[in-house]
């Protein structure tokens, strides 16, 4: 190994070193926070261990009703989306190539425009209407955007989808509606789960589109930036910490099971 | 479509045509066209609405061009977020190399789950994190301070704030696809440049970069948008005088009391997005079918 191998190797993990550093600090910074007496959230200088934040959060009534407004809110999201997202995806699929490269480019338009964008362009168009910001709204903006992560999901699984079945089940005598229910749902099921469970973190942690078209309203992202404006204490750092752990959990779990699936496909396959 | 009714049937296809509709139509093209229609028309007392001062014009978008402190901030978010695309590339690309052509597998997995962790935390919460960080009695400063790099607490928040919780909060958007685009580089490529004697520098910047092309324009792209139009970021890390353009639009709706002028900024920043993602698509010749993975 010559001199400069060896420079380049030391600079890769100091690189390295400093990449993973640059995501967990903060992190991690934000959780222990949560245990400082401090009244400003932070680990510099530690005034003493303490619990109170957690019981501070416990009873802070406005943040539940947050919290409440966002299941509401992505409760509604995921309804819309779901079958929305796939018809559109079956659409597609059964378009010719030059239609589908246009529908196509429409439909993940959402997608290449800034949320902030998607959320004043439904307020003006429902102000039109009479109709002003709020759970409603909130559920109308982030679907039409969470709509075409919902789409791209079911047409990669689509993709995979073996037609012969759908006419073996004809050729048996069942309906269409009876082949599309039996057959192509259970297929898709897996792609619809995971698109939900997206659906729904999109739903809960969209800021940018929520602010413009919340009216009155204050699901759990307008709340939290709105506390580091009126006067933010550990207690949103312990909403953050319980946050963090659901999604870890969530990540892993997801990860799990889709190594599981992708293990047992691979089985099948051989 | 003849298609879709062979294979659904009458019933079937009418409902999924009818959401499908309801979606393109009401809910992505309409507010867009009312959106276009607002940004074209002056703001008038609700009695002259449809009277003859009612006519579309290009004030509104004008105003933005004449207004100093609007266009210099207008221009500030498009260089800014230029910077925080190529910063986020930079950070990104030699973990992005090394996973996709060095790493063994089960390290992969175990980097790819590690990366993806504080991507499932939301925007507003990473950028809190860095509210705590930057802080000017907290941890930065005090590490800084101890370290004797600094000797009185700096401010943090303004611009470099805003950068440095940008270019952390969209990691993920950048490194995904370049790693996907090196993936696919087959390594005795690499090893025949080496042979054939080129630096280190020149594989990367004559073979690696070239073949990844697609990817690394595809994470500038999404990159750049999301910082253009971020607000969480400038409203809790910026300082008076580091405003973003989002922030500008937000208050003509909201403190301004102009939502003609809101939208027609809103257009404005809607336009720039669309013509830096369809330009850098173009020129580096990825489809928008590959940009959507």
């Amino acid at each position: 190994m010559t001199a400069t191998d060896r420079i380049a190797r030391f600079l890769f993990a100091f690189y390295m070193v400093a990449f993973f550093v640059y995501l967990f600090a903060p992190l991690v910074i934000m959780g222990a926070a949560t245990f400082n007496t401090s009244r400003f959230p932070t680990v510099t200088p530690w005034q003493g261990t303490t619990l109170q934040w957690f019981n501070e959060l416990w009873n802070d009534r406005a943040m539940w009703q947050s919290v409440w407004t966002s299941m509401v809110i992505a409760f509604f999201v995921v309804l819309i989306a779901l079958p929305v997202g796939t018809a559109a995806a079956l659409i597609l699929t059964s378009l010719h190539a030059r239609a589908r490269g246009f529908l196509y480019a429409l439909m993940v338009s959402p997608l290449l425009t800034p949320g902030v964008v998607i959320g004043i362009a439904t307020l003006v168009l429902w102000r039109q209407l009479g109709v002003g910001g709020g759970v409603f709204l909130i559920v109308v903006a982030q679907a039409s955007f969470i709509i075409c992560y919902v789409m791209l999901m079911v047409a990669a699984r689509l993709q995979r989808f073996d037609r012969t079945q759908e006419e073996a089940a004809l050729g048996l005598g069942a309906s269409k509606v009876m082949v599309f229910r039996r057959i192509l749902l259970p297929f898709l099921k897996p792609a619809l789960i995971a698109a939900a469970f997206l659906a729904i973190l999109q739903s809960v942690e969209n800021y940018n589109t929520t602010l413009f078209v919340r009216g009155f309203d204050t699901p759990l992202t307008v709340f939290i930036a709105t506390k580091v404006r009126t006067g933010l204490t550990p207690a949103v750092n312990a909403l953050a910490l319980i946050m963090i752990a659901i999604t870890v959990i969530g990540a892993i779990a997801y990860e799990v099971a889709r190594r599981r699936q992708a293990a047992a496909a691979a089985q099948r396959a051989a | 479509m003849a298609e879709l009714y062979r294979r659904f049937g009458g019933g079937l296809s009418t409902i999924f045509v009818a959401l499908v509709l309801m979606w393109l139509a009401g809910m992505v093209l309409a507010p867009n066209i009312m959106m276009v229609d607002y940004a074209l028309r002056p703001n008038l007392p609700p009695a002259q609405i449809g009277g003859p001062n009612d006519v579309y014009s290009l004030d509104n978008v004008m105003y933005l061009a004449n207004e100093a402190v609007h266009r210099s901030i207008f221009f500030k978010t498009i260089w800014a977020s230029a910077f925080v695309a190529f910063a986020t590339f930079v950070v990104c690309y030699p973990l992005a190399y090394w996973l996709a052509q060095h790493a063994t597998p089960s390290q992969t997995a175990i980097a790819l789950l590690a990366l993806t962790i504080p991507f499932w935390i939301n925007e507003v919460l990473r950028t809190l994190a860095w509210y705590i960080i930057l802080a000017f009695r907290g941890p930065l400063n005090a590490l800084l301070l101890s370290l004797g790099i600094i000797d009185e607490p700096m401010r943090w928040y303004g611009n470099g704030g805003v950068l440095a919780g940008m270019i952390y909060a969209y990691i993920l958007f950048m490194l995904f696809p370049i790693y996907n685009a090196i993936e696919s580089l087959e390594k005795a490529q690499i090893e025949a440049a080496r042979d054939l004697g080129a630096s280190t520098w020149r594989i990367h910047w004559r073979v690696v970069m070239p073949h990844a092309k697609a990817g690394i324009a595809t994470g500038c792209v999404f990159t750049f948008m999301l910082a253009a139009g971020s607000y969480v970021a400038p409203a809790l890390l910026g300082a008076p005088g580091s405003r973003w353009f989002t922030e500008i639009i937000y208050n003509w709706f909201f403190e301004g009391g102009d939502w003609n002028r809101g939208a027609a900024y809103a257009l404005v920043l809607l336009v720039l997005c669309l013509v830096v993602v369809l330009v850098t698509l173009k020129l580096a010749r990825v489809n928008l079918t590959d940009v959507a993975k």
